[in-house]
């Protein structure tokens, strides 16, 4: 049972986000052509390491954030807002 | 029948019997022992059949690890298969029965598989059972299924009260032996909050084995409970490490009869700063011909059975050991006043023989219950036969490093044990004793001091705590690895799935040599007892065949549970009606009331019709839509997702999310809204209304609620931060009322003030507010059954007063609510998507939307929309169909196929109702080429129900196509 650390109600379980997938996909612009949105819905890195992901605290402030976490080892990094740029990728 | 009591000693209570039965025998124990030290202690030998052989088993251990004792106990709800006799806590009135044997255990039919051995090795199923390819379904599932696994469970549900604890320390103590107790001490002297985990109902582990110790014992037992930060759980299974210092344990309250109101178990979710795991260690067996036959036992469970339950487990004995443990339960044995008591050391040197008959480099390679065979090792010299009736074997000591491996540390190699101890630590825990290969009460005390100072200090309570430990008396092991001794006949390596050395090595020669390929090929470690004390023999055999050392084989991953848990303790208070929460709307009452059936649609409580006396389901459901077509009916719809939008940019929103524009939208306008996902399948419909220049309503389906809002959130709050707009859910803030027929008009206009009803005023999809008593409602002019209609939204506390209002305002129109399945006969008439055709794979063209999708402007799916495979003209598309048999009923999900027989499917059949517009059966489908077929007939079929239908392919809208009623 993980915990995300959500800025805005502190380190919560799992069970009260939604993850959602890759934070670093961004929606192409209107005229970016097919291939830029398939890549945007379909194709991820999915590295076996240090991952930028959304998760939603459905349960708390309903805020979505974007949270460093290592797919391998479960640690978590930082959450932040949307907005926010996250304060480091770990190596 | 050897195994007796003594006339002194061990943890029970004398002065109390406990009567129980075992096979319908009464017997007696005492409180204090477990089911298998009772039996024991009445010479109980034979406790059961092996899982594939049905081979004669008995008590091979005194704990969690034990494969052969399992027995069945209690009775209905409560019986519960597969319990380890040396778990269960002897209790006055004890049930139990053995398992996996027919006609009695004593004499077991079961036992002829033995003589097939050879063809029912590791695998043989995957080899058998193919031929002749009809025997499969009729004979030989059947058979397997009734030969299969060894315990029966019940059908009746469990009566009894579990809870669930969320537990919050600074350091968990998984383990009550000398090491654990130290760090406990240490850490809750420290002042930290400290949790202690025991599995056992007595404190010590290794303590109890030795009178010497009992001191200590009681004085550190009697200082933890002194300090008040110190929460000791007894009865309490650690079972598994998880993610962020996460960790789960089980407490078990009684096995015996409870009180009312009494709790069973209780499952504990821990998440403690630093964790000491102090689980002592598990000793293993060595491989040898008939190595699983009733007389044979751990060495350390004999000194258990000795010391803790003052039981012998036999008159005369063999220990037969490859290391120094053993002699304790030797001396034990020969303390206890055994006839005889003889180790077999397999290395040349052994201990201090202290009038034990030791035979030092021999090893056993036989026992039959009455004598055991032996051999000098190397083969040279005479086998020689001593008679006993309890052989003890030791292989060696396994660090329990299931927790440690679970949390995501790796094994290193212990040389000295010839097994795997805890690596280095990823997560906040640490091993302390013998969990890390620390034996010796004292070493293992002095471990847990260190380990219960370190993990203070980390959790923010340095501590320079001390206090008496016993006396440092590290022994060595001095262990020399005996995995196997070859010989004819069968050696176990899991006893409970009948695994024995000559499956792994042929599982190496079939190709399944990786460790994790082995296990699933020849089940071995697969049991309940989970390989605890044959696992790294059998990866040792796995390396001997490889040519390699056990090192490199390894074992399978660790993953909870460290031992089996009963789902009640999962489910805790949450079953039946707890099982989820259950949503009602505003109206639910009114419902209940007036008779309606209600029924869960996800997690509401719905009205799906209202029967009156004498009715039954149908009957109602066709009376209520006819009711609506001819006159009028109301209708609870408050579950639909209802979210309130507002801002200068909520119609940019709005445009970029719907397929349909909704800019044009005037105020005082509903619209149909289609929503896609971002690959361009349909993902919701629902409304949005214009109630205000920057102000607006979106309607969503019930089940798509929270997941239509979650996106809106997604895109407001990450890809469209710039927008300038908020909204929010107001589901249950809005109680929603669907008034429909040809009388719904002359209905409101009558409950209705300040709003203009007439069709000039108040066009279809018109919305507005008026009142109905001073209440402030809105209505809005959409249609769902295709009929003249209107959505009343009242604020939920007023509603049962609106729907009252309605109801007494239609009364002279023959009103009356209808439910669920009423609105869905109406909604399939006139051929309106709902959840069947949206199920996640359609897109609008295939819904025959495909004209409302905007051909300019971002929106939400538009790129993705546009891929071949989802503009093809051969996609099936929703279309309309009726039997040609006006008699004949249809089934959703049949396909439909252009000849009886034929397997071509040319789509399926989503929803189907009997019509009152058309007085049969019809049915909306997905139909490729769909307008070819228009008119044409094809047969609906569903080869699994031996059922086929002629059909005939219509427009999907049965009801008034020109759509001349909604517009009235």
């Amino acid at each position: 049972m993980q915990l995300i650390p959500c800025p805005f109600c502190g380190a919560r379980p799992e069970d009260e986000f939604h993850y959602r997938g890759d934070a670093s996909v961004k929606r192409p612009a209107p005229d970016a052509g097919e291939q830029a949105f398939y890549d945007y819905v379909y194709t991820r890195a999915n590295p076996r390491s240090w991952h930028t992901e959304w998760w939603r605290h459905f349960a708390g402030c309903r805020q979505w954030l974007k949270v460093e976490r290592n797919t391998l080892t479960h640690e978590v990094g930082a959450a932040v807002s949307p907005a926010e740029t996250l304060p480091h990728t770990p190596a | 029948m050897s195994g007796h009591r003594l006339p002194r000693g061990g943890f029970i209570d004398r002065s109390r019997r406990l009567a129980f039965r075992f096979d319908g025998k009464v017997l007696e124990g005492h409180p204090g022992d477990t089911l298998a030290s009772a039996l024991i202690a009445n010479g109980v030998t034979l406790v059961g059949r092996s899982f594939k052989y049905h081979r004669p088993r008995g008590i091979l251990t005194a704990g969690p690890e034990e494969p052969n004792a399992l027995v069945e106990l209690g009775e209905e709800g409560r019986t519960e298969p597969n319990t380890k006799a040396t778990e269960v806590e002897l209790f006055d009135g004890l049930v139990a029965r053995s398992q996996n044997r027919w006609p009695s255990l004593a004499f077991d039919l079961g036992a002829v598989n033995g003589l097939a051995g050879k063809m029912i090795s590791a695998g043989f199923y995957y080899k058998t059972f193919m031929w002749p390819a009809a025997f499969w379904e009729k004979v030989y599932e059947p058979l397997i299924r009734r030969a299969a696994g060894l315990g029966r469970a019940t059908y009746a549900p469990d009566p009894d009260v579990y809870e669930a604890m969320n537990d919050h320390c600074d350091v968990l103590v998984v383990g009550g032996g000398p090491a654990g107790f130290a760090t406990a001490r240490a850490a809750g002297s420290a002042g930290a909050r400290v949790i202690l985990c025991e599995r056992e109902s007595l404190l010590g582990g290794g303590l109890l084995l030795d009178p010497a110790l009992e001191g200590w014992r009681s004085d550190m037992i009697a200082a933890l409970e002194a300090i008040p930060e110190v929460t000791i759980l007894k009865r309490t299974n650690v079972f598994g490490y998880y993610d962020h210092n996460c960790l789960g344990a089980v407490e078990k309250l009684s096995d015996g009869p409870l009180g009312e109101g009494e709790i069973r178990q209780r499952y504990h979710v821990i998440r403690p700063k630093q964790v000491v795991l102090a689980t002592g260690a598990t000793e293993r067996l060595i491989a040898f011909p008939d190595n699983d036959r009733p007389g044979v036992m751990m060495a350390g469970a004999a000194l258990v059975y000795l010391r803790r339950f003052g039981v012998a487990p036999g008159r005369r004995a063999v220990v037969f050991t490859n290391n120094d443990s053993a002699y304790a339960a030797a001396r034990a044995l020969k303390d206890a006043g055994l006839e005889r008591v003889a180790v077999v050391d397999a290395r040349g040197k052994g201990q201090e023989a202290g009038g034990l008959d030791v035979r030092l480099a021999c090893e056993v390679m036989g026992f039959d219950g009455r004598r055991v065979a032996l051999h000098r090792r190397g083969g040279g010299g005479n086998a020689e036969a001593i008679e006993a009736d309890l052989l003890c074997v030791s292989g060696g000591w396994n660090p329990n490093v299931d927790l440690a491996s679970q949390s995501g540390a790796k094994t290193a190699w212990g040389a000295e044990l010839a097994c795997p101890i805890p690596g280095v630590p990823v997560q906040a825990e640490r091993s302390a004793g013998a969990a890390r290969g620390v034996f010796g009460i004292g070493a293992a005390a002095r471990d847990g001091l260190a380990a219960g100072r370190e993990a203070a200090r980390l959790a923010g309570f340095p501590t320079d705590a001390d206090f008496p430990l016993p006396k440092d008396d590290p022994p060595a092991l001095a262990l020399v690895p005996l995995w196997e001794v070859r010989g004819r006949g069968k050696s176990f390596v899991d006893l409970q799935h009948d695994v024995t050395t000559d499956d792994i090595r042929l599982a190496h020669r079939e190709g399944f040599s990786h460790i994790e390929h082995a296990k699933r090929y020849t089940t071995h470690n697969m049991a309940t007892d989970q390989g605890k004390i044959g696992g790294l023999v059998g990866a040792a055999i796995l390396a001997e065949a490889r040519g390699e050392r056990p090192e490199a084989v390894g074992l399978p991953t660790f993953r909870p549970y460290t031992a089996p848990v009963a789902f009640g303790a999962f489910a805790g208070r949450a079953t039946g009606d707890r099982f989820e929460p259950i949503r009602r709307t505003a109206l639910h009452d009114w419902h209940v009331g007036h008779d309606a059936v209600m029924q869960r649609a996800g997690a509401w409580m719905r009205p799906f019709y209202y029967p009156k006396a004498g009715e039954d389901a149908w009957t109602a459901i066709l009376r209520e839509a006819r009711m609506v077509r001819s006159g009028v009916g109301v209708c609870d719809v408050s579950t639909l997702g209802k979210i309130d939008l507002q801002g200068p940019d909520a119609v940019v929103f709005l445009d970029r999310l719907y397929a349909n524009t909704m800019s044009t939208l005037p105020v005082g306008r509903a619209r149909y809204g289609l929503m896609l996902r971002e690959d361009g399948i349909v993902f919701d419909d629902g409304t949005v209304t214009r109630l205000g220049p920057e102000h607006f309503l979106v309607t969503t389906t019930t089940g798509e609620a929270e997941a239509v809002l979650e996106h809106m959130e997604f895109h407001a709050q990450t890809v469209w931060p710039e927008l300038d707009l908020q909204f929010c859910s107001v589901t249950d803030e809005w109680a929603q009322m669907s008034v429909a027929g040809p009388r719904s008009r002359d209905t409101l206009t009558k409950a209705v003030a300040g709003l203009a009803l007439s069709n000039a005023s108040f066009p279809f999809v018109a919305a507005g507010e008026g009142t109905i008593g001073e209440v402030p409602v809105r209505l809005f002019r959409i249609s769902f059954s295709g009929e003249l209609a209107y959505e009343v939204a009242a604020p939920s506390g007023f509603a049962e007063q609106i729907w009252e209002a309605i109801l007494r305002a239609g009364r002279e129109f023959g009103i009356a609510p209808y439910g669920l399945e009423a609105m869905d006969v109406l909604r399939i008439e006139k051929g309106h998507p709902a959840g069947q055709e949206l199920g996640g794979f359609t897109t609008a063209a295939d819904l025959g939307l495909g004209r409302l999708v905007k051909k300019s402007g971002d929106f939400v799916g538009r790129i993705l929309a546009g891929r071949p495979a989802l503009i093809d003209p051969r996609r099936p598309r929703l279309t309309g169909i009726r039997p040609v048999d006006k008699a004949q009923r249809l089934r959703g999900g049949a396909h439909l196929v252009a000849e009886p027989g034929s397997l071509d499917s040319l789509g399926h059949v989503t929803s189907v109702t009997r019509s009152v517009e058309l007085e049969q059966w019809i049915g909306l489908a997905l139909l490729e080429e769909a307008e070819s077929w228009r008119d044409k007939r094809v047969w609906a079929v569903s080869p699994l129900h031996e059922e086929r239908v002629e059909v005939v392919v219509t427009s999907p809208c049965f009801v008034d196509p020109e759509n001349a009623r909604v517009r009235a």
